[in-house]
């Protein structure tokens, strides 16, 4: 049996690649993506903790978490899109009209 | 449980009233403005009157708590109402003589351009001025103290494009100033010591002390400080400086705030914490000799006064001191009676001084007056009716009260002949200056301005009818205004209703009705009574100290009669046979002029020179704008944090959650 | 444990998310159906319709406190606080919005829907007890407001600020969820009371210190406290004024409401010095960088974290006083800051044009009227006595000296003291220079001088008459600080049972 620790381990690498491609990455799209993989992160530690409790409330959680991801995707894609409208790139470091 | 009685709504009526006039009053009719102003005012005083029928029906003192307000640990202070014996007496004085000014002002400012403004301004008066009665703790009544001395500020100067009435209304305020920093700190060495400033509470902690014979303690420090903020409200010496000067405000606020209520502020202030003043004999001392003193020396000015409401300034202050005096004796319901009595007579003398002005069209010198009594009738018998009250002619309200607080003032333990000596010299004072001004006003040959010598009425607009009452005119301006002339009902009315109180307001004290009724209120609470041993004297000596201050009245009497009546050429001789001092009276001791030089003058220099050059120029000027710029710099560094690249904002949070962690485990490790 | 029909008294504990949600879906059904014009009025109305029976369910849940759905949902004086307070801000917002949409020319349909929906995000945030259904509380109130930041479509700024505050938005988020993840590791529970017993029956596992302090970062974001709140002024730039008052106001009530069940509830360890420097930060980074604002709006956001700031400081104070203070200060803050943003979003006119300080000069002889409410809202925002804003500060700085915290009140009365400068500024502008250029005021439409005279009164009742409001308050915090003496179904268990 995979030891509790090594999924935590995996689910904290994963967390951090999320928040390493939100800082590094340019394109908004990939930027969402990463988002997608911190919460995919959580969702593990979750299942890991459920099995490790015997509380069925980890599993039941990762399912919310997947729904409000969804939820979250539909209307970042409507708000990339619009900003797409007014501005014509997905370049994060071009939208930077409101600054200082 | 006693029912509520909505004690919470008198104050706020007036206030109602205040709002509206102010907020729209500038575009309402006039008499929409005073229906306002009366019937708000008028209300407070039925509410007063309902609250008095109720009274056999509660058990006092009655407290009722409108909301909480600061609560900050055990320390508590709410709008909460405070009803016994004497807030009810303060409440009905009061609203009672409020109600009856609001009226008079209606045909005394009617044509003034700001006559909406002055109507919110009385009625915020009231608002404050029941508030400050009705409080259920310090802080509220501080409140109350605070707003009357506000609305004061605003009354005074309400003429404020004329420079002494805006700079009257800056000499109030600021001395008043000086007062209420005692009072604060009073309050302050309050909650220190008991930790509340609620009356309840606070007495309930003070009764079982022992009165602080051997030197001074916690108490006489806090009843001195009181008696500091008193005198600045109440006009005492030595803060009663701005009392004649704020006889620039329209006339009825000088009967409603200087002459009735407001600066009776002071006494009523004294004597709800009586129990403090029972436990600390020295201060007292203090309070009776300050008030002694003030009632001599004011008198004794005023007597020299020839404008007719600075006479009348000077002895409201005198008579303001016959009330410290009575508090000072620890005989606080003589004190309260003669407060009651004085509103009345005081309210009218004013209210009848004011309807000599405008009958002579705006004169303030008595000089100029003379034999009004034949084209004023009504003013002249009511004023006759308070002059009598005051000087003390039995059996008019200024008789009993007067005589009460001079038997006090004898027999009280805390009391001395001396006390009496100088009262009763005082009363002889007063009725002289009085009578003076009754025979310089009333009687002989009428010595003002012609109706032929109306140079002035070029300058005036020509339709101007000399019977349409102008207070502008009357009170800033206006010589030659032809033959004098008696006032509208309005304003008529309220003389006669006062006349009656001043006639009959003294004998509710016969029998010592008033001070059983007070009784329960002044209960000391210590073993050695005063009442008790007042009551054992009694006597013969009674009688013959009231037939010495009779005496002194009639010889007031006479003695104004033959200089002013008699011999009109008397006095001028007099004057300037007694040269020097009649100069000091004159010109009111010099005081003011002291305080000019000794305080105003290097204060000014002072502030000029160090503070505004020095210290503001140089130091914070200097400071500030070092600070300001440094400020800004750090502030144009902080904002370029935010460089609107959402990735560098991403790497800020992350920043701070990797802080943040760093931290959390390192203190969950330790 | 054997219950599994919820009860009426179950749907009475969370009427007014309910009633809201119910109006919401009115509004959207009937959108479609009207056009632009009616849209606005029509939708509208019934918006306000919602968040009015919104704050009367509250009212009326309020005589049922309890626990709710197994131990989900708590209603107590704590959470009716916070859903009246909401529903009451949701209505001025909407009476503002009433006159704003029809000068942007934005269809509203969605637009009110779309607050109804955060409304019950936000609600929900205030008396949920379990974890997960704070987290998707806190979803529904923050999908919401990114698509409402964004709404003004035509402008460039608008989706930007929508596009900053989502991506920004779901990386925090994603920071609480992994707290959330930590904390069921460390004690096997979501549950809230659950978590505190568990803790303090086993001690403190140090995976509970780091959960805290990943719980710490997503809600510090949803407050705007620094250093989470660099997205703050941007995103309250680009979005609508109103939305702004809704965000800075509501959706920050909320934050605070769970900010204060997870501290004090859980009694969280090792919380004291992330909220005192947070604190500290947020004060000093707000009122610095507001200093040099030109932009009325971007200047109200600084204001926004600094006030986020001193409502920390009483985070970091005792419970007791600590509790009722924060609540106090939510209270007074969304009355004074809804009601000026109320008279920007008025005053912003069409493309919200008019937002710079120049803008404002002599606008008190423009608009007396616009120019002394905006003076009382800004009055109270620095804290002068008699409005809400002194006693907000006043109970939070008493409440940190009672606790010790003097330096931390140091740094609050510097930093009131800076803050008094920008405040000033605006009114100084408006009173003291001369107009530049015609900017036409608009006359004070009904529906917005209702909002204007009702957040009025609110300032200045709470700056009279702040007692009952802080009775409450104490009352609260009470309940929150003994959570088991409101509990009606004993020993709280894990929401599906154990397995």
């Amino acid at each position: 049996m995979v030891p509790l620790s090594y999924y935590l381990m995996l689910s904290g690498i994963l967390f951090a690649c999320g928040i390493l491609g939100f800082l590094l990455k340019r394109n908004i799209i990939t930027i969402f993506m990463s988002i997608e993989l911190m919460l995919n992160g959580v969702n593990l530690s979750f299942v890991a903790f459920a099995a490790h409790w015997h509380a069925l409330s980890g599993q039941v959680f990762v399912f919310f978490v997947m729904v409000v991801a969804a939820a979250e995707a539909a209307v970042g894609l409507a708000i990339i899109i619009a900003v797409y409208r007014t501005r014509e790139t997905l370049n994060v470091d071009q939208v930077n009209l409101l600054k200082l | 449980m006693t029912p509520s009685l909505h004690l919470w709504l008198i104050p706020i009526l007036p206030l109602v009233g205040a709002a509206i006039n102010g907020l729209m009053g500038r575009r309402c009719s006039r008499h929409a403005v005073s229906g306002v102003a009366v019937a708000f005012s008028g209300a407070a005083f039925a509410m007063a009157l309902w609250v008095a029928s109720q009274i056999s029906s509660l058990s006092l003192p009655h407290l009722e708590l409108l909301s909480p307000w600061i609560r900050a640990g055990n320390f508590q202070a709410d709008f909460a109402f405070f009803l016994d014996q004497l807030s009810l007496l303060m409440l009905l004085v009061v609203s009672g003589v409020g109600f009856l000014i609001h009226l008079y002002s209606i045909g005394y400012m009617w044509d003034d351009a700001g006559f909406s403004r002055f109507m919110s301004y009385l009625n915020l008066f009231m608002f404050f001025m029941l508030t400050l009665v009705l409080a259920g703790n310090y802080l509220l009544m501080f409140i109350g103290w605070e707003g009357v001395g506000l609305s004061s500020y605003l009354l005074i100067g309400f003429w404020f494009t004329k420079d002494s009435a805006a700079s009257a209304g800056k000499k109030a305020f600021i001395v008043n100033r000086i007062g209420d920093f005692g009072f604060l700190i009073a309050l302050f060495l309050l909650i220190k010591h008991f930790n509340t400033l609620n009356f309840a509470q606070l007495f309930e902690q003070i009764r079982p002390l022992q009165p602080e014979v051997a030197g001074a303690g916690l108490l006489t420090a806090i009843g001195l400080l009181l008696m500091v903020g008193a005198a600045g409200k109440s006009a005492q010496i030595p803060l009663y400086v701005w009392l004649p000067d704020a006889m620039e405000g329209p006339t009825p606020v000088s009967a409603l705030i200087h002459a009735a209520t407001m600066v009776t502020a002071g006494v009523y202030m004294v004597a709800r914490s009586h129990l403090i003043f029972d436990r600390a004999p020295s201060a007292l001392t203090v309070v009776a000799i300050i008030g002694t003193l003030t009632a001599l020396f004011a008198a004794t000015i005023g007597i020299a006064q020839t404008d007719i409401k600075k006479v009348l300034a000077y002895s409201t202050i005198s008579q303001l001191g016959y009330m410290f005096m009575a508090c000072g004796v620890a005989a606080y319901s003589a004190g309260v009676f003669h407060l009651m009595t004085h509103a009345f007579f005081k309210g009218l003398l004013f209210l009848a001084a004011g309807s000599v002005i405008h009958a002579v069209g705006g004169e303030q010198d008595m000089r100029r007056m003379g034999g009004l009594r034949k084209y004023i009738p009504w003013t002249f018998w009511t004023m006759t009716v308070a002059t009598f009250a005051i000087a003390g002619f039995p059996p008019l309200a200024g008789f009993f009260s007067k005589d009460e607080i001079l038997w006090k003032a004898y027999s009280s333990p805390h009391g001395s002949w001396v006390f009496w000596l100088i009262g009763v010299v005082t009363a002889f004072i007063t009725s002289f200056y009085m009578f003076r001004l009754w025979f310089l006003t009333f009687f002989g040959e009428y010595r003002g301005a012609q109706p032929s010598s109306k140079a002035k009425l070029a300058t005036e607009p020509a339709a101007h009818d000399s019977h349409a009452p102008d207070p502008h005119a009357h009170d800033n301006h206006g010589h030659g205004h032809g033959t004098p002339h008696e006032s509208p009902m309005i304003m008529v009315l309220p003389l006669a209703i006062l006349a009656v109180l001043s006639f009959v307001g003294g004998w509710v004290a016969i029998g010592g009705r008033f001070e059983r009724f007070l009784a329960p209120v002044f209960d000391s609470g210590l073993t050695a009574s005063v009442a008790e041993s007042a009551a054992e004297t009694g006597g013969s000596t009674e009688t013959l100290l009231m037939g010495i201050s009779i005496a002194a009245a009639v010889s007031g009497l006479f003695l104004a009669w033959f200089l002013y009546h008699r011999q009109p050429a008397l006095p001028a001789r007099i004057a300037a046979s007694l040269g020097g001092v009649y100069t000091a009276v004159y010109n009111k001791y010099y005081v003011d002029d002291l305080y000019n030089t000794v305080f105003v003058k290097p204060l000014l220099k002072g502030s000029t020179t160090v503070l505004w050059h020095g210290v503001d120029q140089a130091a914070i000027d200097g400071t500030v704008n070092v600070a300001a710029d440094s400020a800004r710099h750090v502030s144009d560094s902080v904002r370029h944090m935010q460089s609107g690249n959402l990735r560098s904002y991403a790497g800020w949070v992350a920043a701070g959650a990797a802080a943040v962690i760093a931290y959390i485990i390192w203190a969950g490790v330790r | 444990m054997t219950q599994t029909i919820p009860q009426v008294a179950d749907y009475i504990r969370i009427l007014p998310e309910l009633v809201l949600a119910f109006f919401g879906l009115v509004v959207m059904v009937l959108d479609p159906l009207l056009d632009d014009e009616g849209s606005r009025k029509t939708l509208g109305g019934i918006a306000l319709l919602g968040a009015l029976c919104g704050l009367g369910a509250s009212l009326w849940m309020a005589q049922s406190p309890g626990l709710a759905f197994w131990n989900m949902v708590r209603v107590d004086s704590f959470s009716v606080f916070f859903h009246v307070l909401i529903t009451a801000i949701v209505a001025v917002v909407i009476l503002t919005s009433y006159e704003y949409m029809a000068v942007q020319r934005i269809r509203a349909g969605e637009y009110y829907g779309l607050i109804l929906f955060g409304a019950v995000g936000m609600t929900l945030m205030s008396s949920a007890v379990e974890l997960v259904l704070i987290f998707i509380a806190l979803e529904i109130s923050s999908i919401s407001s990114y698509v409402l930041a964004g709404f003004r479509r035509r402008e460039a700024s608008s989706s930007e600020s929508s596009l900053k505050y989502f991506l920004l938005g779901s990386f925090a988020t994603a920071f609480f969820l992994y707290g959330v993840a930590l904390m069921f590791g460390a004690t096997g529970s979501t549950n809230i009371t659950a978590i505190s017993q568990a803790l303090q029956a086993k001690g403190v596992p140090r995976l509970a210190y780091v959960a805290v302090a990943l719980m710490f970062v997503g809600l510090g974001f949803k407050v705007a406290s620094a250093p989470f709140h660099v997205w703050t002024p941007d995103v309250y730039e680009g979005a609508p004024a109103p939305i702004v008052a809704l965000m800075s106001t509501g959706s920050k009530a909320a934050a605070f409401a769970v900010l204060l069940r997870v501290m004090f509830e859980i009694n969280t360890p090792g919380r004291f010095w992330l909220i005192w420097v947070s604190a500290a930060l947020s004060m000093t980074l707000g009122n610095l960088s507001a200093l040099v604002q030109d932009n009325v709006k971007r200047l109200l956001a600084y204001s926004s974290i600094a006030h986020a700031g001193y409502l920390l400081v009483a985070f970091a104070a005792q419970p007791g006083p600590g509790i009722s203070a924060a609540m106090f200060y939510t209270a007074s803050y969304a009355a004074m800051n809804v009601g000026a943003f109320a008279v920007v979003s008025h005053f912003a006119g069409a493309e919200e044009r008019y937002v710079t300080l120049a803008d404002y000069a002599g606008l008190g002889r423009r608009s007396p009227l616009l120019a002394a409410t905006l003076t009382i809202f800004l009055l109270s925002l620095i804290g002068i006595p008699i409005t809400g804003g002194f006693f907000a500060k006043f109970y939070v700085f008493s409440a940190a000296l009672k606790s010790g915290l003097v330096w931390l009140t140091l740094i609050g009365l510097l930093n009131s003291a800076i803050g008094a400068y920008y405040y000033l500024r605006i009114i100084v502008m408006m009173y003291m220079r001369e107009p530049k250029g015609e900017i036409t005021v608009r006359r004070i439409p009904a529906s917005l001088g209702v909002a204007l005279a009702l957040s009025v009164l609110a300032t200045l009742y709470l700056g009279v008459l702040p007692g009952r409001v802080l009775d409450f308050a104490l009352r609260s915090a009470t309940q929150l600080m003994q959570p088991h003496r409101a509990a009606i179904t004993p020993a709280p268990t894990p929401p599906v049972g154990t397995m």
